[in-house]
C-alpha cells in the first residue's frame, strides 16, 4: 500500500505493510538514521520525531496513521528552539556515547517550543521518557537551561 | 574491567585463545612505520583525506595541515577519541583546531592495548596505556617536522619553535604550517626515542576541552554500526533459544517465509535466522517461527534456587584469598557481633545501541563493521567462522552507542552469530545481524548473581576485631581465553574490591566458591567491584556505627599512613561536601570510598525518602585520583556518568529467571534511571603528577554503598539485597 508523507519538507512515498513502524520506514527505506532504535516499546525515546510539530515514538507508529503527516526528523529540525538547543548541547558537551541523543534533542526541542522558561519540574515531566543509559542527564538539565536562557536574550 | 588481564603477556593470552576454538594465529608482522591504514571507517568527519606525512601507525598529516589521529581504542562514550588525539596533539604543538580522531581498524600489531597485548578496550585502560605510546608518536612527528624545516631553511633543529601549529624560525623569521613540510619529512625516518615534553609546558593535557565527536552526536550524523549500510545488504535477526543451553530441534519457517521482504531462513549454530529486506519484515518473520527447542541439559531453575543454593555454600568458607590474622580466633569478651548475608541478581549491561555486526564477506575473507570493543578477538573468530585468516577479514571499529562490558565477549558471542549467518547464506550478500532489546536483555552475558556472607565483630574499645568474607559466584573467566590470567584457578574478578580492602583490619579472610552455570558471565562497568565496593563500604559503615565512629573519620583511622591515596580523596570529599554540617531534615548522607582500575574515588549522597518509597538522592559530591587530569571535562563527565549507572541499578535493576526464563523483557521491566531520579553532581578531581589512569568505570562501584549508607542511617533499615526495589514497603 503505498503511503505519502512528507520528511523535512519533502514529499515521500513508500510502499510497506501498513503497520511498519515510522522508525524502519526512516531508517531502511529512507536512508534517515539519525532517529535511532533503542527498544521498540516506546519506552526509551530515542526514536523521537515531530509528526506535525508533536514529538511522537517512531517504533510504534505504524505508518498508515501518518499518511499525509509532516514528519521532522533530526537531520531536519531547525528553527530558534533547535538552534540554542543543539549550540548548548556543543558547549557543555552533553552527549557521550551518544546514540540517544538524537531523540533527547528532539525531546528538549519540543519542551522549548511549549515552555520557553522550563523549571526543573517541566524538565522532568518533558524528558522522563528519554533514556540515558550514560547518565548524561546532568547536563541535559543544565543545556536545556542555557537555551532558555540564550532565547530570553 | 579485564583487570585481571591488565599484566597479560599477549601469547598466554593468545595460546588460551587458541585452547577454547578462538584463536587462529593471531599475530600480524607488518612493519610500525607502514603507512597507517586509510580504509578505516570514517566516523569523524576529517579536512582532507589525503595523507603526506606518516610518521607511524597512529599520525596523518595532510597537505592543508590537519592531523589525524588513529586511535587504537573504541568510542563509546568514555572520550579515547578526544583524549588520545589530545596526547598527540599536545607534543606536536599542534593547534586544537587542526585536530582530527579516527577509530583505527582491526590491527594487532599496530594497535593492540598495551596492557592486554590484544587490541582491546576495557579495564578503564585506554588512558594509561596509551599516554607514553600517544606522546611519543606526537613527539616523533614534530622531531620529524622540525627537522625538514631545519633543512628546507638551512638553521639549526634547536632554533625552531612550534606554537599552535605554527613551525618558526624566529632569528631569520620564518614561519610555516605542518603541511608546507609534510613531505620534506616523510622522507625522513623517525627518531629512535623522541623526547616528551615535561608536564609543566603542557598547553593542553590538564585543560577543560569537549569532545570531537560531540557536534555529530548534537546532530544525528554520527554513525554507529545500526546506521552503517552496504548494498543490497540483508538484516538478519535471530531466534535464539529460550533457555540457556537449549538448542533448535526443529524449525517450521512457513509462514515466515511469506512475509513480504524475507528473503531467506536458515539454522545456525546460535538459533534460526531470518533474513530480510530491513529490519520490520525480519523481526516480524522471526515472530511467526514455529521452533520446537531440545532442553536437554538447560538451566531450568529460577534465581532464587540459584540464590538458595549459594547461600548453603556461603555458609562454609571458600578459597582463602586474602588473609590477616587469625579469622578463627575466640573474639574478645564483650566484643559486639555483626552477621550479615547479601545478594546481588543478574545485571545486564543494555547498552542504548542494540548489539549488531555488520559483515560482507567473500570467498576469500571479506570486511565487517562493528563497534567491537575486542577487534583481536571479534575478527579471530568470525575469520576462523568464515574460513579465513583474521587479516583476510577486514574489521572496521565503529563508534558503539555505549557497552559498559557487553561488546567485549572472549567468545566474541555477537561476531560469531554475524559470521555464521553470512556463512549460512552462502556469502551472497551483506549482512547486519540486529539485536531487539529483548534479545539483548535476554542473551545471558551478565554481571553474575553474587551471595556474600560476612561475620564481623568491634571490640569494646571500638576496635574491628574480626572480618571474616565469604563470596559465592560464578567465574567470569574460567573457560574463556582470559583464563590463562587465574592463578590456582581463582578467577580475581570474583572478589577484586574486597581482597584488597584499604583498611588495617587484625583478623581478616576473604575466601570464594566459584560456580559455574549456562548462563554466560561477563564483565559490566566496573566488573568485581561492583559488589565488592557495595559489601565492603555497607558493612564497615555499619561496623563503625556500632563502634560509636564517624563514617569518615572512622575510615581514615583504618587507612592510617598506609594508602594516602585513598584517604585523600576521603578527606577531598568530606571537605566539598562540608561532611559533619546539618543535614536539611527528612535527608542523611552516607560515605563510599573505593578503588578501581588504579582510580580513587569517594563520594557522599545525600538522600531522603521518595514519593515511591525508595531512596531519593538528591545530590552526590564527588572526590577523584585519577593521576594526571588529561581532559578535566571528561573526568567530570564520567564521574556523573558513572554515578548515574550505579544508582540506576541498585535502586531498580535485576534479571530474574521464572524456570530458566528470562523475565524482564525491555526497559519498563529492566529499569533505567530517568532524568528525574538523577540527583546533581559535583566533581573534584585531585591535582597529582602520577601517570593517568582510567575514569570509565571506577566512578560506578562507590555510589551504591554511599545510597545504602544513607539509607540506613535514615531509615535504620540496611538494604542487603538488591535492587531495592525488593524493599519498598507497601
Amino acid at each position: 500500500m503505498a503511503i505519502t508523507f512528507n520528511v523535512n519538507g519533502e514529499p515521500r512515498e513508500v510502499d510497506v505493510d501498513p503497520n511498519t513502524p515510522l522508525l524502519w520506514v526512516l531508517r531502511d527505506e529512507l536512508g534517515l538514521t539519525g532517529t535511532k532504535f533503542g527498544c521498540g516499546v516506546a519506552q526509551c525515546g530515542a526514536c523521537t520525531v515531530f509528526v506535525d510539530g508533536m514529538p511522537q515514538r517512531s517504533c510504534v507508529t505504524p505508518v498508515e496513521l501518518i499518511n499525509g503527516s509532516d514528519i521532522t526528523t533530526i537531520e531536519g529540525v531547525e528553527g530558534p528552539e533547535a538552534s540554542a538547543i543543539q549550540k548548548a548541547w556543543v558547549e557543555i558537551d552533553v552527549p557521550q556515547c551518544g546514540y540517544c541523543q538524537s531523540g533527547q534533542i528532539m525531546s528538549a526541542v519540543a519542551l522549548l517550543r511549549d515552555i520557553s522558561d522550563p523549571t526543573d519540574e517541566d524538565i522532568d515531566g518533558a524528558m522522563t521518557g528519554n533514556i540515558c543509559r550514560c547518565a548524561t542527564y546532568v547536563r541535559i538539565r543544565q543545556a536545556i537551561k542555557n537555551a532558555a536562557a540564550e532565547l530570553k536574550g | 574491567m579485564l583487570k585481571s588481564v591488565i599484566e597479560a603477556d599477549r601469547r598466554t593470552v593468545l595460546r588460551g585463545a587458541a585452547a577454547t576454538g578462538a584463536g587462529l594465529v593471531l599475530a600480524m608482522v607488518l612493519p610500525m612505520r607502514a603507512r597507517a591504514q586509510s580504509g578505516a571507517a570514517a566516523v569523524i568527519k576529517g579536512g582532507a583525506t589525503d595523507t603526506a606525512f606518516a610518521p607511524n601507525a597512529f599520525v596523518r598529516v595532510a597537505p592543508d595541515s590537519t592531523v589525524t589521529v588513529l586511535v587504537k581504542h573504541i568510542e563509546f562514550g568514555q572520550g579515547p577519541l578526544t583524549g588520545l588525539t589530545t596526547l598527540v596533539a599536545e607534543e606536536m604543538d599542534a593547534d586544537w583546531s587542526q585536530m582530527r580522531g579516527e577509530l583505527a581498524p582491526a590491527n594487532t600489531a599496530l594497535y593492540k592495548n598495551l596492557a592486554f597485548g590484544i587490541q582491546g578496550t576495557g579495564g578503564s585502560t585506554a588512558m594509561a596505556n596509551s599516554y607514553e605510546q600517544m606522546r611519543k608518536a606526537g613527539a616523533a612527528a614534530r622531531a620529524m617536522l622540525v627537522a625538514a624545516a631545519a633543512e628546507t631553511w638551512q638553521v639549526p633543529a634547536e632554533e625552531i619553535t612550534i606554537e599552535a601549529g605554527i613551525i618558526s624560525h624566529k632569528v631569520s623569521n620564518k614561519t610555516g604550517k605542518f603541511g608546507d613540510f609534510a613531505d620534506a619529512a616523510s622522507k625522513r625516518s623517525p627518531p629512535a626515542e623522541p623526547s616528551l615534553k615535561s608536564p609543566s609546558d603542557f598547553k593542553l593535557i590538564g585543560t577543560d576541552r569537549p569532545k570531537l565527536d560531540t557536534q555529530d552526536k548534537a546532530t544525528g550524523k554520527a554513525v554507529f554500526t545500526m546506521d552503517a549500510t552496504r548494498p543490497d545488504m540483508l538484516t538478519v535477526v535471530i531466534a535464539r533459544p529460550p533457555l540457556f543451553g537449549a538448542k533448535v530441534k526443529s524449525v517450521d519457517d512457513t509462514d515466515a517465509r511469506k512475509i513480504k521482504g524475507v528473503v531467506d531462513v536458515k539454522k545456525i549454530p546460535q538459533g534460526v535466522a531470518v533474513y530480510a529486506k530491513g529490519f520490520w519484515p525480519a523481526k516480524t518473520a522471526r515472530d511467526v517461527l514455529k521452533i520446537e527447542w531440545d532442553e536437554t541439559g538447560a538451566e531450568t531453575r529460577s534465581t532464587d534456587e540459584i540464590v538458595a543454593d549459594y547461600k548453603k555454600k556461603a555458609a562454609t568458607v571458600g578459597r582463602v584469598v586474602r588473609k590477616e590474622g587469625d579469622a578463627e580466633k575466640a573474639l574478645p569478651e564483650n566484643a559486639k557481633t555483626l552477621q550479615a548475608e547479601y545478594v546481588f541478581p543478574f545485571l545486564s549491561q543494555a547498552p542504548m545501541e542494540p548489539l549488531d555486526f555488520l559483515i560482507e564477506a567473500d570467498a576469500s575473507g571479506g570486511e565487517a563493521w562493528a563497534g567491537t570493543q575486542m577487534q583481536t578477538v571479534d575478527q579471530a573468530v568470525a575469520a576462523q567462522i568464515l574460513g579465513c585468516r583474521p587479516e583476510e577479514l577486514k574489521l572496521n571499529t565503529m563508534m558503539a552507542g555505549g557497552s559498559f562490558g557487553r561488546r567485549a565477549t572472549p567468545n566474541a558471542d555477537v561476531a560469531s552469530e554475524a559470521a555464521e549467518a553470512a556463512k549460512a547464506l552462502g556469502r551472497k550478500k551483506p549482512i547486519k545481524l540486529v539485536f531487539t532489546r529483548e534479545d539483548d536483555l535476554h542473551a545471558g552475558y551478565y554481571r553474575p548473581l553474587y551471595v556474600h556472607r560476612l561475620k564481623g565483630a568491634v571490640d569494646q574499645a571500638g576496635n574491628i576485631a574480626l572480618w571474616d568474607q565469604v563470596i559465592v559466584g560464578q567465574s567470569i573467566i574460567e573457560g574463556t581465553p582470559f583464563a590463562a590470567q587465574m592463578k590456582d584457578g581463582i578467577d580475581p574478578t570474583v572478589a577484586e574490591g574486597s581482597e584488597d580492602i584499604p583498611y588495617q583490619i587484625g583478623n581478616l579472610r576473604i575466601s570464594t566458591h566459584q560456580t559455574k552455570l549456562a548462563i554466560p558471565p561477563l564483565w559490566w562497568r566496573s566488573v568485581g567491584h561492583t559488589h565488592n565496593a557495595y559489601v565492603v563500604e555497607t558493612f564497615l559503615d555499619e561496623l563503625l556505627a556500632m563502634a560509636n565512629k564517624d563514617p569518615v573519620e572512622g575510615r581514615l583511622e583504618l587507612i592510617g599512613e598506609k594508602n594516602p591515596r585513598h584517604a585523600g580523596v576521603l578527606r577531598a570529599v568530606a571537605e566539598l561536601a562540608g561532611w559533619g554540617a546539618a543535614v536539611p531534615e527528612g535527608r542523611a548522607r552516607g560515605v563510599a570510598l573505593h578503588k578501581s582500575f588504579n582510580t580513587y574515588v569517594a563520594q557522599v549522597a545525600e538522600v531522603s525518602v521518595g514519593k515511591d518509597k525508595l531512596p531519593r538522592v538528591h545530590k552526590v559530591w564527588c572526590a577523584v585520583d585519577c593521576g594526571v587530569a588529561v581532559n578535566p571535562n571528561v573526568i567530570r563527565a564520567q564521574m556523573e556518568g558513572g554515578i548515574g549507572y550505579g544508582l540506576g541499578h541498585t535502586l531498580y535493576a535485576e534479571i530474574t529467571l521464572d524456570k530458566g526464563r528470562v523475565v524482564q523483557t525491555n526497559f519498563d521491566t529492566y529499569r533505567s534511571l530517568r532524568i528525574n531520579e538523577m540527583p546533581d553532581v559535583e566533581v573534584t578531581i585531585i591535582k597529582s603528577d602520577e601517570a593517568p589512569t582510567g575514569v570509565g568505570e571506577p566512578g560506578t562501584p562507590p555510589i551504591s554503598p554511599a545510597v545504602a549508607n544513607a539509607w540506613r542511617k535514615l531509615t535504620g533499615t540496611p538494604v542487603r539485597h538488591l535492587p531495592f526495589t525488593r524493599h519498598v514497603q507497601s
